[in-house]
């Protein structure tokens, strides 16, 4: 997966501010016909999680954010092609949970956040078996 | 007309990339199932193995949520638009729910554990869940290794790439005579799958290096230090730093021992300890200086205990705090640690952002502390029998020399050369040599600023003279 590294330091900031909580937003871009993603744009979405005392280690986007989320790319010539989130003292692979509840076709991008500063980040995507794979994480410069 | 069911684009690839796919009417489920049916790899991304809809599948009827209408059995009739709609969720894995469950035979395994409050069914849940990376299956990894092993932390990663040596028996208790001459990893992997076969083993055949550290730690929870040398040390210090992950560290050296933790996130690390490494060659190897046994299993267990106490949040652990053991008087000494504000790694402006050539950075391989000429042991061996006259310094302590030494020799300990120089004859052909060829190299510096000139060491040292020339020396 490559992103602009103006996205990349964007959700950085935002997960280092969201710490010690969760942090997720969506990943927007193109999709190339190899499956090859170039991610051109985040959007920050609210941690539906928050109110609760489980917004340490959980994040939830609710439908209605991701319809609106989907509007917002189609309007930008763009599209949904992942997620992202950060794991606050926690290493940057998915955890069972994040197994349980994932899509396919979407890239995860998980941040490892320590003690408030990004320490980590990968990419994974579901298989049509349910696991997860680690995929390479590209930074473009502008 | 049928039902029109939207896909959302994540799934589009099992439907052959349709957006909309026409289905026969029915009830929501019967629609969903006929199209599970017609596409059947669908089915695993919005089912649970149950049967049910997965909890983050969302179906919407003509813009209402079935959930609002009567679930999965509202009809959808002819014409009818049904939605599936994600919603996104995930999360660390710190949760309670999170942790895996224990198994009869573990329950019965660990009651000893279960039955302390502090560790309970949940703490020994967190042990099972843990990842650790100890770093050398040597003296601190052994008993590590094993009382990590017997504690039921889930998954150790064992990385080393050497093979069981004879003089490791005497410390290195996961390894058994049978083992020596085959992998250490292999060995230990073997001993603690049969302590506890319900652990994981990740073995990782290799030098840990600047190329390969980030890779292989960043996937554990804990990294014990077990290494030997210094360019390992401050790597896996600066790595665990990048990490953001705690580094249960201790080291050893003939009867004393340090152990402390070292966490970037919480107080101090290696470095706002010893900024720089030690010149090459001032600190001798367990190798070189020795170590008495039973003292790596005081430091190791040490290291273990931090690390169990790591993943149960329990106690205080040894975070900004160093250890001094002495065994000999059997006494210990706690340094307090503070975090250094201009630490290179961890300080509020770091210099050092990416892993370095440690190699380099601790002066090995730059360029060889003492260096002169060089004897093999078996031309030194014919040497001898054809002259007479030549000169063979043995530079080492007098406690080597009771356990071998070589006919001819004549004992100067390194640290009495100096002083006793008016014994040699500058005229002589002189060799030195040592255990390994190391103090051997500083004797002819001493002897060559003295005005000798010809003088040599013996390559190897006493050692290869065993292996080389007379196998009656014992290796030590």
């Amino acid at each position: 997966m490559q992103i602009a590294r103006s996205v990349l330091t964007a959700i950085r900031h935002h997960l280092q501010c969201a710490y010690p909580s969760e942090g997720c937003g969506f990943l927007m871009g193109v999709r190339g016909p190899d499956g090859e993603v170039l991610v051109s744009r985040s959007l920050t979405v609210k941690n539906r999680r928050v109110a609760g005392r489980k917004a340490r280690n959980r994040y939830f986007i609710s439908p209605d954010d991701f319809l609106s989320a989907e509007h917002d790319a189609t309007a930008s010539g763009l599209q949904i092609v992942g997620v992202y989130h950060s794991h606050p003292d926690a290493a940057a692979r998915p955890s069972s949970y994040d197994q349980e509840h994932a899509w396919p076709w979407y890239r995860y991008l998980i941040v490892s956040v320590v003690g408030g500063a990004v320490r980590d980040e990968r990419v994974w995507e579901l298989t049509d078996t349910r696991a997860f794979v680690e995929q390479l994480l590209q930074i473009e410069e502008q | 007309m049928p039902v029109l069911v939207h896909v959302p684009t994540p799934l589009r690839p099992y439907v052959d990339g349709r957006d909309v796919v026409p289905i026969e009417h029915g009830t929501v489920a019967e629609v969903l199932e006929r199209m599970t049916h017609e596409y059947g790899k669908l089915k695993a991304h919005l089912f649970q193995e149950d049967g049910r809809l997965r909890s983050f599948v969302n179906v919407y009827l003509n813009d209402r949520d079935i959930r609002e209408l009567d679930g999965e059995q509202t009809p959808a009739v002819d014409g009818d638009e049904i939605s599936i709609v994600p919603s996104i969720a995930g999360g660390a894995a710190s949760a309670r729910t999170q942790l895996p469950q224990l198994t009869h035979d573990e329950i019965l395994r660990y009651s000893r554990h279960l039955i302390l409050p502090e560790v309970g069914p949940e703490g020994q849940r967190r042990l099972k869940a843990a990842r650790v990376a100890l770093i050398g299956a040597g003296g601190l990894g052994s008993p590590a290794s094993l009382y990590l092993a017997a504690a039921g932390v889930g998954t150790l990663g064992l990385v080393d790439f050497d093979v069981v040596d004879m003089t490791n028996l005497q410390r290195q208790i996961v390894h058994g005579t049978g083992a020596v001459g085959t992998s250490k990893l292999d060995s230990a992997d073997q001993r603690l799958k049969d302590l506890n076969p319900h652990v994981q083993v990740e073995t990782f055949e290799t030098r840990l290096t600047s190329g390969n550290a980030l890779e292989i730690l960043r996937d554990f929870d804990v990294v014990l230090d077990g290494s030997d040398n210094f360019p390992t040390r401050y790597l896996v210090n600066d790595a665990c730093v990048m990490l953001g992950k705690p580094n249960a560290y201790g080291s050893i050296f003939r009867f004393e021992g340090q152990a402390s933790v070292f966490y970037a996130g919480a107080g101090p690390c290696y470095r706002c300890l010893f900024r720089e490494p030690p010149p090459p060659g001032l600190v001798p190897s367990c190798a070189e200086g020795g170590v008495l046994g039973v003292l790596p299993g005081i430091i190791g267990s040490i290291q273990a205990l931090e690390t169990m106490k790591l993943i149960l949040g329990k106690g205080s652990t040894l975070i900004g705090r160093l250890i001094l053991f002495d065994a000999l008087t059997l006494t210990f000494r706690e340094l307090k640690l503070r975090k250094d504000p201009q630490c290179p790694v961890c300080g509020e402006h770091p210099t050092v952002t990416e892993l370095i050539d440690y190699e380099a950075f601790c002066g090995i391989g730059a360029a060889p502390a003492y260096e002169g000429p060089e004897v093999t042991a078996t031309q030194l061996a014919e040497e001898l029998q054809q002259n007479r006259e030549l000169v063979l310094i043995d530079v080492r302590e007098p406690h080597e020399w009771e356990i071998c030494h070589i006919e001819r020799a004549t004992l100067i300990p390194l640290g009495q050369l100096p002083e006793r120089l008016n014994q040699l004859d500058g005229h002589q052909e002189i060799v030195t040599h040592c255990h390994r060829g190391i103090r051997s190299m500083q004797a002819l510096e001493i002897l060559r600023a003295a005005g000798f000139s010809r003088v040599r060491s013996l390559a190897g040292g006493i050692d290869a003279w065993s292996t080389q020339v007379d196998p009656s020396v014992p290796r030590y």
